[in-house]
Protein backbone atom coordinates (compact mmCIF):
# COMPACT_ATOMS: atom_id res chain seq x y z
CA UNK A 1 0.00 0.00 0.00
CA UNK A 2 2.63 2.64 0.77
CA UNK A 3 4.53 1.48 -2.08
CA UNK A 4 1.48 2.87 -4.03
CA UNK A 5 0.88 6.01 -2.09
CA UNK A 6 4.28 6.47 -3.15
CA UNK A 7 3.53 6.14 -6.82
CA UNK A 8 0.77 9.06 -6.21
CA UNK A 9 3.46 11.19 -4.57
CA UNK A 10 5.92 11.38 -7.74
CA UNK A 11 2.83 13.10 -9.81
CA UNK A 12 0.52 15.53 -9.85
CA UNK A 13 -2.86 15.49 -8.68
CA UNK A 14 -5.19 15.20 -11.87
CA UNK A 15 -7.24 17.70 -10.17
CA UNK A 16 -4.29 20.11 -10.33
CA UNK A 17 -3.86 19.46 -14.72
CA UNK A 18 -4.23 22.35 -15.72
CA UNK A 19 -6.63 22.42 -18.36
CA UNK A 20 -9.40 24.65 -20.32
CA UNK A 21 -9.21 28.49 -21.02
CA UNK A 22 -10.17 29.52 -17.58
CA UNK A 23 -7.21 27.26 -15.84
CA UNK A 24 -5.76 30.75 -14.31
CA UNK A 25 -8.34 31.34 -12.08
CA UNK A 26 -10.52 27.72 -12.52
CA UNK A 27 -8.86 24.87 -10.53
CA UNK A 28 -10.93 21.84 -10.39
CA UNK A 29 -14.81 21.03 -9.65
CA UNK A 30 -15.88 18.76 -7.42
CA UNK A 31 -18.95 16.54 -6.78
CA UNK A 32 -19.36 14.66 -3.90
CA UNK A 33 -22.76 12.06 -2.74
CA UNK A 34 -23.68 11.30 0.78
CA UNK A 35 -25.10 7.89 1.28
CA UNK A 36 -25.91 5.42 3.91
CA UNK A 37 -27.53 2.18 4.25
CA UNK A 38 -30.66 1.21 5.13
CA UNK A 39 -29.98 -1.60 7.79
CA UNK A 40 -26.97 0.03 9.87
CA UNK A 41 -27.51 2.85 12.23
CA UNK A 42 -25.87 6.48 10.81
CA UNK A 43 -21.85 6.77 11.87
CA UNK A 44 -22.96 8.44 15.22
CA UNK A 45 -24.37 5.54 16.68
CA UNK A 46 -22.71 3.01 15.12
CA UNK A 47 -20.87 0.13 17.42
CA UNK A 48 -17.80 -1.11 16.27
CA UNK A 49 -19.53 -4.15 14.65
CA UNK A 50 -21.55 -2.00 12.97
CA UNK A 51 -18.88 -0.09 11.38
CA UNK A 52 -16.81 -3.41 10.17
CA UNK A 53 -20.50 -4.75 9.03
CA UNK A 54 -21.33 -1.58 6.62
CA UNK A 55 -17.17 -1.47 5.81
CA UNK A 56 -17.55 -4.85 4.48
CA UNK A 57 -20.96 -4.60 2.48
CA UNK A 58 -19.81 -1.35 1.13
CA UNK A 59 -15.69 -3.26 -0.11
CA UNK A 60 -18.10 -6.24 -1.44
CA UNK A 61 -20.08 -4.05 -3.46
CA UNK A 62 -17.17 -2.52 -4.90
CA UNK A 63 -15.59 -5.39 -5.79
CA UNK A 64 -18.63 -6.46 -8.04
CA UNK A 65 -18.19 -3.60 -10.24
CA UNK A 66 -16.11 -5.37 -12.99
CA UNK A 67 -14.44 -1.58 -14.15
CA UNK A 68 -13.43 -1.01 -10.48
CA UNK A 69 -10.89 -3.74 -10.42
CA UNK A 70 -7.91 -1.92 -10.20
CA UNK A 71 -9.09 0.38 -7.41
CA UNK A 72 -6.39 1.07 -4.76
CA UNK A 73 -7.88 0.21 -1.31
CA UNK A 74 -6.68 1.83 1.84
CA UNK A 75 -7.63 0.69 5.33
CA UNK A 76 -7.64 4.37 6.54
CA UNK A 77 -7.72 2.84 10.70
CA UNK A 78 -3.98 1.56 10.45
CA UNK A 79 -2.47 3.76 8.24
CA UNK A 80 0.01 5.75 9.20
CA UNK A 81 -0.56 9.68 10.05
CA UNK A 82 1.79 10.80 7.32
CA UNK A 83 0.32 9.08 4.85
CA UNK A 84 -3.52 9.94 6.39
CA UNK A 85 -2.13 13.67 6.07
CA UNK A 86 -0.92 12.87 2.32
CA UNK A 87 -4.46 11.68 0.92
CA UNK A 88 -6.09 14.67 2.99
CA UNK A 89 -3.60 16.89 0.53
CA UNK A 90 -4.59 15.25 -2.50
CA UNK A 91 -8.00 15.87 -1.22
CA UNK A 92 -8.70 11.92 -1.70
CA UNK A 93 -10.26 12.08 1.65
CA UNK A 94 -11.37 14.32 4.17
CA UNK A 95 -9.82 15.73 6.88
CA UNK A 96 -12.83 13.87 9.33
CA UNK A 97 -11.73 11.08 8.09
CA UNK A 98 -8.32 10.83 8.61
CA UNK A 99 -8.80 12.19 12.08
CA UNK A 100 -11.63 10.15 12.85
CA UNK A 101 -11.51 6.50 14.98
CA UNK A 102 -13.00 3.16 14.27
CA UNK A 103 -13.08 0.93 10.70
CA UNK A 104 -12.49 3.41 8.58
CA UNK A 105 -10.83 3.04 4.19
CA UNK A 106 -10.95 4.47 0.83
CA UNK A 107 -11.02 3.15 -2.74
CA UNK A 108 -9.02 5.18 -4.78
CA UNK A 109 -9.47 5.12 -8.37
CA UNK A 110 -5.40 4.97 -9.64
CA UNK A 111 -5.72 7.70 -12.01
CA UNK A 112 -7.40 9.51 -8.93
CA UNK A 113 -10.06 10.75 -10.85
CA UNK A 114 -12.92 9.66 -7.76
CA UNK A 115 -12.76 8.34 -4.12
CA UNK A 116 -15.00 5.91 -2.57
CA UNK A 117 -15.20 7.24 1.68
CA UNK A 118 -16.31 4.28 3.89
CA UNK A 119 -17.33 5.30 7.47
CA UNK A 120 -16.54 9.28 7.13
CA UNK A 121 -19.43 11.10 8.67
CA UNK A 122 -21.84 9.07 6.27
CA UNK A 123 -21.84 5.31 5.32
CA UNK A 124 -20.47 6.00 2.11
CA UNK A 125 -19.26 9.38 0.23
CA UNK A 126 -18.32 8.98 -3.21
CA UNK A 127 -16.60 11.79 -4.75
CA UNK A 128 -15.18 12.82 -8.08
CA UNK A 129 -13.26 15.61 -8.55
CA UNK A 130 -11.87 16.99 -12.19
CA UNK A 131 -9.54 19.53 -13.48
CA UNK A 132 -10.51 23.15 -14.89
CA UNK A 133 -14.67 24.03 -15.03
CA UNK A 134 -16.18 20.55 -15.77
CA UNK A 135 -19.53 20.23 -13.58
CA UNK A 136 -21.75 18.63 -16.47
CA UNK A 137 -19.71 15.57 -16.83
CA UNK A 138 -18.38 15.25 -13.31
CA UNK A 139 -21.97 14.76 -12.57
CA UNK A 140 -22.27 12.33 -14.79
CA UNK A 141 -19.49 9.76 -13.63
CA UNK A 142 -20.49 10.26 -10.18
CA UNK A 143 -23.53 9.40 -10.85
CA UNK A 144 -23.17 6.34 -12.51
CA UNK A 145 -20.42 5.70 -9.99
CA UNK A 146 -23.81 5.77 -7.78
CA UNK A 147 -25.84 3.42 -9.78
CA UNK A 148 -23.61 0.91 -9.74
CA UNK A 149 -23.38 0.69 -5.79
CA UNK A 150 -27.68 1.58 -5.29
CA UNK A 151 -27.99 -1.82 -7.65
CA UNK A 152 -25.90 -3.43 -4.97
CA UNK A 153 -26.40 -1.99 -1.87
CA UNK A 154 -29.92 -0.83 0.26
CA UNK A 155 -29.38 3.12 0.46
CA UNK A 156 -31.54 4.53 2.80
CA UNK A 157 -33.95 6.26 0.90
CA UNK A 158 -37.31 8.39 1.89
CA UNK A 159 -40.48 8.73 -0.38
CA UNK A 160 -40.45 12.12 0.45
CA UNK A 161 -36.95 13.00 1.93
CA UNK A 162 -34.49 11.50 -0.65
CA UNK A 163 -31.24 10.53 0.45
CA UNK A 164 -31.28 10.05 4.18
CA UNK A 165 -27.86 11.48 5.76
CA UNK A 166 -26.52 11.80 9.28
CA UNK A 167 -27.09 15.50 9.52
CA UNK A 168 -30.35 17.02 8.38
CA UNK A 169 -27.87 19.69 5.91
CA UNK A 170 -27.70 16.94 3.13
CA UNK A 171 -30.73 15.54 3.11
CA UNK A 172 -32.43 15.43 -0.29
CA UNK A 173 -29.98 14.58 -3.02
CA UNK A 174 -26.73 14.55 -0.38
CA UNK A 175 -24.76 16.50 -3.05
CA UNK A 176 -22.46 18.61 -2.71
CA UNK A 177 -21.10 20.61 -5.62
CA UNK A 178 -17.87 22.88 -5.74
CA UNK A 179 -15.63 25.31 -8.00
CA UNK A 180 -11.72 25.31 -6.60
CA UNK A 181 -10.96 29.19 -7.70
CA UNK A 182 -7.70 30.74 -7.18
CA UNK A 183 -8.83 34.46 -6.24
CA UNK A 184 -5.57 36.26 -5.74
CA UNK A 185 -6.33 39.91 -7.46
CA UNK A 186 -9.73 39.90 -5.21
CA UNK A 187 -7.83 39.34 -2.81
CA UNK A 188 -5.37 41.88 -3.20
CA UNK A 189 -8.21 44.62 -3.92
CA UNK A 190 -10.01 43.49 -0.82
CA UNK A 191 -13.10 42.92 -2.55
CA UNK A 192 -13.11 39.25 -1.97
CA UNK A 193 -15.09 39.46 1.26
CA UNK A 194 -17.95 41.90 0.00
CA UNK A 195 -18.00 38.89 -3.75
CA UNK A 196 -18.68 36.24 -0.31
CA UNK A 197 -21.47 37.87 0.76
CA UNK A 198 -23.40 38.30 -2.50
CA UNK A 199 -22.91 34.45 -3.08
CA UNK A 200 -24.39 33.68 0.24
CA UNK A 201 -27.41 35.87 -0.39
CA UNK A 202 -27.61 33.21 -3.41
CA UNK A 203 -27.42 31.11 -1.62
CA UNK A 204 -23.66 29.38 -1.90
CA UNK A 205 -20.77 28.64 0.42
CA UNK A 206 -17.08 29.95 0.33
CA UNK A 207 -14.89 27.51 1.95
CA UNK A 208 -10.89 27.58 1.97
CA UNK A 209 -8.56 24.58 -0.02
CA UNK A 210 -9.10 21.88 2.55
CA UNK A 211 -12.77 22.29 3.03
CA UNK A 212 -15.44 23.24 5.98
CA UNK A 213 -13.55 25.17 8.57
CA UNK A 214 -10.48 25.35 6.46
CA UNK A 215 -8.31 28.57 6.14
CA UNK A 216 -8.06 30.10 2.63
CA UNK A 217 -4.77 29.58 1.80
CA UNK A 218 -2.87 30.52 -1.14
CA UNK A 219 -5.76 32.51 -2.18
CA UNK A 220 -7.57 29.20 -3.42
CA UNK A 221 -11.32 28.90 -2.53
CA UNK A 222 -14.22 26.54 -2.93
CA UNK A 223 -17.53 27.73 -3.94
CA UNK A 224 -20.12 25.14 -3.31
CA UNK A 225 -24.24 24.77 -2.79
CA UNK A 226 -25.71 25.31 0.38
CA UNK A 227 -28.50 23.36 0.66
CA UNK A 228 -29.55 19.89 -0.46
CA UNK A 229 -32.92 19.22 -0.69
CA UNK A 230 -36.09 20.11 -2.71
CA UNK A 231 -33.77 21.28 -6.03
CA UNK A 232 -32.58 18.43 -8.81
CA UNK A 233 -28.94 17.84 -8.99
CA UNK A 234 -28.97 19.30 -12.63
CA UNK A 235 -30.76 22.40 -10.58
CA UNK A 236 -28.05 22.76 -8.03
CA UNK A 237 -24.95 21.90 -10.69
CA UNK A 238 -26.49 25.19 -12.88
CA UNK A 239 -26.80 27.06 -9.49
CA UNK A 240 -22.85 26.69 -9.25
CA UNK A 241 -22.14 26.67 -12.97
CA UNK A 242 -23.99 30.05 -13.57
CA UNK A 243 -22.19 32.42 -11.00
CA UNK A 244 -18.54 30.63 -11.83
CA UNK A 245 -18.22 32.89 -15.02
CA UNK A 246 -19.13 36.07 -13.18
CA UNK A 247 -16.49 35.56 -10.34
CA UNK A 248 -14.22 34.68 -13.26
CA UNK A 249 -15.05 37.82 -14.62
CA UNK A 250 -14.49 39.83 -11.27
CA UNK A 251 -10.86 38.59 -10.73
CA UNK A 252 -10.23 39.49 -14.11
CA UNK A 253 -11.49 42.97 -13.93
CA UNK A 254 -9.33 42.76 -10.93
CA UNK A 255 -6.04 41.75 -12.03
CA UNK A 256 -6.90 44.37 -15.10
CA UNK A 257 -7.43 46.91 -12.23
CA UNK A 258 -4.09 45.93 -10.81
CA UNK A 259 -2.17 45.84 -14.04
CA UNK A 260 -3.36 49.35 -15.36
CA UNK A 261 -3.51 51.25 -11.71
CA UNK A 262 -0.22 49.89 -9.87
CA UNK A 263 1.27 47.70 -12.74
CA UNK A 264 4.94 48.56 -11.03
CA UNK A 265 2.96 47.74 -7.52
CA UNK A 266 2.01 44.08 -8.72
CA UNK A 267 5.01 43.10 -11.29
CA UNK A 268 7.55 44.43 -7.92
CA UNK A 269 5.30 42.00 -5.28
CA UNK A 270 5.71 38.86 -8.01
CA UNK A 271 9.19 39.52 -8.34
CA UNK A 272 9.85 39.85 -4.86
CA UNK A 273 7.80 36.50 -4.26
CA UNK A 274 9.82 34.87 -7.08
CA UNK A 275 13.25 35.78 -5.39
CA UNK A 276 11.93 34.65 -2.15
CA UNK A 277 10.89 31.37 -3.74
CA UNK A 278 14.30 31.01 -5.49
CA UNK A 279 16.43 32.11 -2.59
CA UNK A 280 15.08 31.09 1.04
CA UNK A 281 17.07 29.08 2.93
CA UNK A 282 14.25 28.14 5.57
CA UNK A 283 10.92 28.52 4.38
CA UNK A 284 6.71 27.57 6.19
CA UNK A 285 4.24 25.90 4.12
CA UNK A 286 1.97 28.78 5.03
CA UNK A 287 4.28 31.58 3.72
CA UNK A 288 5.02 29.13 0.81
CA UNK A 289 1.55 29.03 -0.41
CA UNK A 290 1.20 32.55 0.22
CA UNK A 291 4.28 33.53 -2.16
CA UNK A 292 3.34 30.79 -4.96
CA UNK A 293 -0.09 32.52 -4.92
CA UNK A 294 1.49 36.05 -5.82
CA UNK A 295 3.87 33.91 -8.49
CA UNK A 296 1.23 32.43 -10.40
CA UNK A 297 -0.92 34.93 -10.56
CA UNK A 298 2.63 36.85 -12.11
CA UNK A 299 2.63 33.91 -14.87
CA UNK A 300 -0.70 34.39 -15.87
CA UNK A 301 -0.29 38.24 -16.41
CA UNK A 302 3.18 37.67 -18.23
CA UNK A 303 5.06 39.36 -15.45
CA UNK A 304 7.32 36.57 -14.73
CA UNK A 305 7.55 34.67 -18.48
CA UNK A 306 10.66 31.69 -17.64
CA UNK A 307 7.80 29.64 -15.17
CA UNK A 308 5.09 27.46 -16.38
CA UNK A 309 2.00 27.28 -14.87
CA UNK A 310 1.74 23.56 -14.34
CA UNK A 311 5.51 23.80 -12.50
CA UNK A 312 3.85 26.08 -10.17
CA UNK A 313 0.60 23.96 -9.99
CA UNK A 314 2.82 21.14 -8.51
CA UNK A 315 4.65 23.02 -6.27
CA UNK A 316 1.73 24.28 -4.76
CA UNK A 317 0.57 20.38 -3.82
CA UNK A 318 4.81 18.98 -3.29
CA UNK A 319 5.78 21.76 -0.61
CA UNK A 320 3.16 20.65 1.26
CA UNK A 321 3.95 19.04 4.55
CA UNK A 322 3.03 15.65 4.25
CA UNK A 323 3.94 15.72 0.42
CA UNK A 324 7.86 17.12 0.99
CA UNK A 325 8.06 14.28 3.94
CA UNK A 326 7.05 11.67 1.27
CA UNK A 327 9.10 12.92 -1.48
CA UNK A 328 12.00 13.55 0.63
CA UNK A 329 11.62 9.84 2.44
CA UNK A 330 10.55 10.01 6.03
CA UNK A 331 9.37 11.84 9.01
CA UNK A 332 10.91 15.06 9.50
CA UNK A 333 10.28 17.79 12.65
CA UNK A 334 8.70 20.90 11.37
CA UNK A 335 12.10 22.91 11.36
CA UNK A 336 14.13 20.23 8.85
CA UNK A 337 10.82 20.44 6.78
CA UNK A 338 11.12 24.07 6.33
CA UNK A 339 14.64 23.70 5.25
CA UNK A 340 13.40 20.78 3.44
CA UNK A 341 10.95 22.69 1.62
CA UNK A 342 13.66 25.54 1.00
CA UNK A 343 15.65 23.21 -1.15
CA UNK A 344 13.22 21.86 -2.95
CA UNK A 345 12.08 25.08 -3.95
CA UNK A 346 15.25 26.26 -4.80
CA UNK A 347 15.83 23.29 -6.72
CA UNK A 348 12.82 23.51 -8.86
CA UNK A 349 12.27 27.21 -9.35
CA UNK A 350 16.34 28.08 -10.03
CA UNK A 351 17.33 27.50 -13.36
CA UNK A 352 20.01 29.53 -15.54
CA UNK A 353 19.57 32.81 -16.14
CA UNK A 354 16.02 32.75 -14.03
CA UNK A 355 16.81 35.09 -11.64
CA UNK A 356 17.82 37.95 -14.24
CA UNK A 357 14.47 37.99 -16.01
CA UNK A 358 12.42 37.68 -12.68
CA UNK A 359 13.62 41.55 -12.59
CA UNK B 1 -11.53 58.20 -10.54
CA UNK B 2 -13.69 59.96 -8.45
CA UNK B 3 -16.14 58.20 -5.79
CA UNK B 4 -19.52 58.27 -6.81
CA UNK B 5 -21.29 59.95 -3.76
CA UNK B 6 -18.21 62.54 -2.44
CA UNK B 7 -15.37 64.26 -3.84
CA UNK B 8 -12.88 62.04 -2.71
CA UNK B 9 -11.17 59.26 -4.89
CA UNK B 10 -12.50 56.08 -5.66
CA UNK B 11 -10.75 53.37 -4.00
CA UNK B 12 -12.84 50.82 -3.52
CA UNK B 13 -14.79 49.31 -7.15
CA UNK B 14 -17.55 47.19 -6.01
CA UNK B 15 -19.14 44.83 -8.60
CA UNK B 16 -22.81 43.85 -7.14
CA UNK B 17 -23.08 39.78 -8.31
CA UNK B 18 -26.76 39.52 -6.62
CA UNK B 19 -29.52 41.38 -9.33
CA UNK B 20 -30.27 40.50 -12.47
CA UNK B 21 -26.81 41.83 -13.83
CA UNK B 22 -23.50 43.07 -12.66
CA UNK B 23 -23.87 46.54 -11.30
CA UNK B 24 -20.50 48.45 -10.56
CA UNK B 25 -20.16 50.95 -7.63
CA UNK B 26 -16.87 53.23 -7.54
CA UNK B 27 -16.77 54.66 -3.84
CA UNK B 28 -13.88 56.33 -1.30
CA UNK B 29 -13.05 54.14 1.62
CA UNK B 30 -15.51 56.17 3.77
CA UNK B 31 -18.57 55.54 1.08
CA UNK B 32 -17.93 52.22 0.65
CA UNK B 33 -17.52 51.51 4.34
CA UNK B 34 -21.48 52.58 4.73
CA UNK B 35 -22.34 50.96 1.76
CA UNK B 36 -20.98 47.20 2.91
CA UNK B 37 -22.68 47.73 6.30
CA UNK B 38 -25.99 49.03 4.66
CA UNK B 39 -26.09 46.12 2.16
CA UNK B 40 -24.82 43.47 5.24
CA UNK B 41 -28.01 44.20 7.57
CA UNK B 42 -30.71 43.47 4.82
CA UNK B 43 -29.39 39.81 4.31
CA UNK B 44 -29.08 37.58 7.09
CA UNK B 45 -26.21 35.34 7.18
CA UNK B 46 -27.24 31.81 5.75
CA UNK B 47 -28.38 29.74 8.25
CA UNK B 48 -26.16 27.68 10.56
CA UNK B 49 -27.73 24.27 11.49
CA UNK B 50 -26.96 25.31 15.53
CA UNK B 51 -28.46 28.78 14.70
CA UNK B 52 -31.54 27.01 13.18
CA UNK B 53 -31.57 24.41 16.11
CA UNK B 54 -31.24 27.61 18.56
CA UNK B 55 -33.78 29.11 17.24
CA UNK B 56 -35.95 26.86 16.96
CA UNK B 57 -36.15 26.28 21.05
CA UNK B 58 -36.47 30.04 21.08
CA UNK B 59 -39.96 29.61 19.50
CA UNK B 60 -42.35 29.16 22.29
CA UNK B 61 -41.37 25.94 23.79
CA UNK B 62 -41.98 25.83 27.49
CA UNK B 63 -38.99 24.37 29.48
CA UNK B 64 -41.58 21.43 30.44
CA UNK B 65 -42.61 20.55 27.08
CA UNK B 66 -38.76 20.59 26.08
CA UNK B 67 -37.52 18.50 28.69
CA UNK B 68 -40.11 16.04 27.66
CA UNK B 69 -38.99 15.97 23.85
CA UNK B 70 -35.48 15.32 25.17
CA UNK B 71 -36.37 12.57 26.32
CA UNK B 72 -37.86 10.43 23.45
CA UNK B 73 -35.53 8.08 22.13
CA UNK B 74 -35.99 6.36 18.65
CA UNK B 75 -37.05 3.42 19.06
CA UNK B 76 -34.43 2.00 16.39
CA UNK B 77 -31.23 3.28 17.36
CA UNK B 78 -31.98 4.39 21.15
CA UNK B 79 -31.15 8.30 20.21
CA UNK B 80 -32.57 10.92 22.12
CA UNK B 81 -33.81 14.06 20.35
CA UNK B 82 -31.45 15.65 23.24
CA UNK B 83 -28.38 14.06 21.72
CA UNK B 84 -29.60 14.88 18.28
CA UNK B 85 -29.74 18.53 19.46
CA UNK B 86 -26.55 18.81 21.33
CA UNK B 87 -24.03 17.02 18.96
CA UNK B 88 -26.36 17.85 15.61
CA UNK B 89 -25.89 14.36 13.99
CA UNK B 90 -28.50 11.67 13.33
CA UNK B 91 -28.44 7.78 14.86
CA UNK B 92 -30.58 5.99 11.91
CA UNK B 93 -32.70 6.44 9.16
CA UNK B 94 -35.86 6.18 11.01
CA UNK B 95 -35.20 8.80 13.22
CA UNK B 96 -36.68 10.72 10.14
CA UNK B 97 -40.12 9.04 10.53
CA UNK B 98 -39.78 9.15 14.39
CA UNK B 99 -38.75 12.45 15.05
CA UNK B 100 -40.66 14.02 11.87
CA UNK B 101 -42.61 17.08 14.09
CA UNK B 102 -39.57 18.10 15.37
CA UNK B 103 -37.13 17.80 12.54
CA UNK B 104 -39.50 19.31 9.96
CA UNK B 105 -39.42 23.46 10.73
CA UNK B 106 -35.66 22.14 11.14
CA UNK B 107 -35.34 21.03 7.58
CA UNK B 108 -37.49 23.83 5.90
CA UNK B 109 -35.62 26.18 7.61
CA UNK B 110 -31.98 24.95 6.26
CA UNK B 111 -33.55 24.09 2.99
CA UNK B 112 -36.59 26.18 2.26
CA UNK B 113 -38.63 23.01 1.10
CA UNK B 114 -39.31 19.47 2.06
CA UNK B 115 -39.44 17.54 -0.67
CA UNK B 116 -37.01 15.59 -2.59
CA UNK B 117 -37.37 16.28 -6.13
CA UNK B 118 -33.65 15.12 -7.76
CA UNK B 119 -32.34 11.51 -8.27
CA UNK B 120 -34.00 8.43 -6.53
CA UNK B 121 -33.02 5.03 -5.54
CA UNK B 122 -33.13 1.74 -6.97
CA UNK B 123 -35.81 0.49 -4.49
CA UNK B 124 -37.20 3.31 -3.56
CA UNK B 125 -40.46 1.73 -3.24
CA UNK B 126 -39.34 -0.97 -0.48
CA UNK B 127 -40.87 0.29 2.82
CA UNK B 128 -37.39 1.80 5.12
CA UNK B 129 -39.17 0.82 8.22
CA UNK B 130 -38.85 -2.87 6.83
CA UNK B 131 -34.98 -1.94 6.38
CA UNK B 132 -34.50 -0.43 9.50
CA UNK B 133 -35.89 -3.29 11.48
CA UNK B 134 -32.50 -5.27 11.49
CA UNK B 135 -30.91 -2.47 12.95
CA UNK B 136 -33.24 -2.72 16.07
CA UNK B 137 -32.91 -6.55 16.04
CA UNK B 138 -29.26 -5.54 16.11
CA UNK B 139 -29.35 -3.43 19.16
CA UNK B 140 -31.78 -6.10 21.11
CA UNK B 141 -29.62 -8.65 20.31
CA UNK B 142 -26.65 -7.03 21.65
CA UNK B 143 -28.78 -5.85 24.54
CA UNK B 144 -29.91 -9.92 25.36
CA UNK B 145 -25.91 -11.03 25.18
CA UNK B 146 -25.40 -8.13 27.75
CA UNK B 147 -28.11 -9.82 30.35
CA UNK B 148 -26.34 -13.51 29.24
CA UNK B 149 -29.77 -14.23 27.41
CA UNK B 150 -28.04 -16.37 24.89
CA UNK B 151 -31.28 -18.12 23.98
CA UNK B 152 -32.94 -15.21 23.40
CA UNK B 153 -29.81 -13.42 21.31
CA UNK B 154 -29.79 -16.51 19.06
CA UNK B 155 -33.23 -16.81 18.16
CA UNK B 156 -32.72 -12.76 17.20
CA UNK B 157 -29.88 -13.80 15.24
CA UNK B 158 -31.89 -16.41 13.73
CA UNK B 159 -34.38 -13.76 12.63
CA UNK B 160 -32.13 -10.80 11.23
CA UNK B 161 -30.34 -13.56 8.89
CA UNK B 162 -33.75 -14.57 7.29
CA UNK B 163 -34.45 -11.01 7.00
CA UNK B 164 -31.07 -10.37 5.25
CA UNK B 165 -31.28 -13.16 3.06
CA UNK B 166 -34.69 -12.05 2.08
CA UNK B 167 -33.25 -8.77 1.47
CA UNK B 168 -30.38 -9.29 -0.34
CA UNK B 169 -30.16 -7.19 -3.46
CA UNK B 170 -30.56 -9.04 -7.13
CA UNK B 171 -26.90 -8.64 -7.48
CA UNK B 172 -24.05 -10.63 -8.62
CA UNK B 173 -22.31 -12.85 -6.27
CA UNK B 174 -18.76 -11.71 -5.84
CA UNK B 175 -17.31 -15.15 -7.75
CA UNK B 176 -19.22 -14.02 -10.68
CA UNK B 177 -18.31 -10.65 -12.18
CA UNK B 178 -21.01 -8.34 -13.70
CA UNK B 179 -20.84 -8.31 -17.73
CA UNK B 180 -18.94 -4.85 -18.63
Amino acid sequence: MTLKLDELAARACGWLRESGEVSDIVISSRIRLARNLADFPFIRRCTDQDRAGVEKACHQAIAQVEKWRDLIYVDVSTLAVLDRQFLVERQLISRELAEANGARSVAIEPHETFSLMMNEEDHLRLQVIQAGLNLQSAWERINEIDNELDSRLNYAFHERLGFLTACPTNVGTGMRVSVMLHLPALVLTQEIEKAFRSLQKIGLAVRGLYGEGSQAMGDFYQISNQITLGRSEEDLIKQVSDVIPRIIEYERQARAFLVKESRKDLHDRVSRAYGILCTAQTISSEETLHLLSSVRMGVNLGLIQDLDISAINRLFIHTQPAHLQKIRGGQLETADRNVERAIYLRSHLRRPGATESAN
Amino acid sequence: MKCQQCEKPATFHITELTGESPVEHHLCETCAKTYLQENDSSSPPAPTLSGVLAKQLKLGQAAEELARLDQRACPVCGISFHEFRTKGRLGCPHDYTFFERELMPLIMNIHGETKHVGKRARHSEVSLDEETDVIRLRREMDEAKGKEDYERAAEIRDTIRKIEQKKKPPAQAPDSPDKP
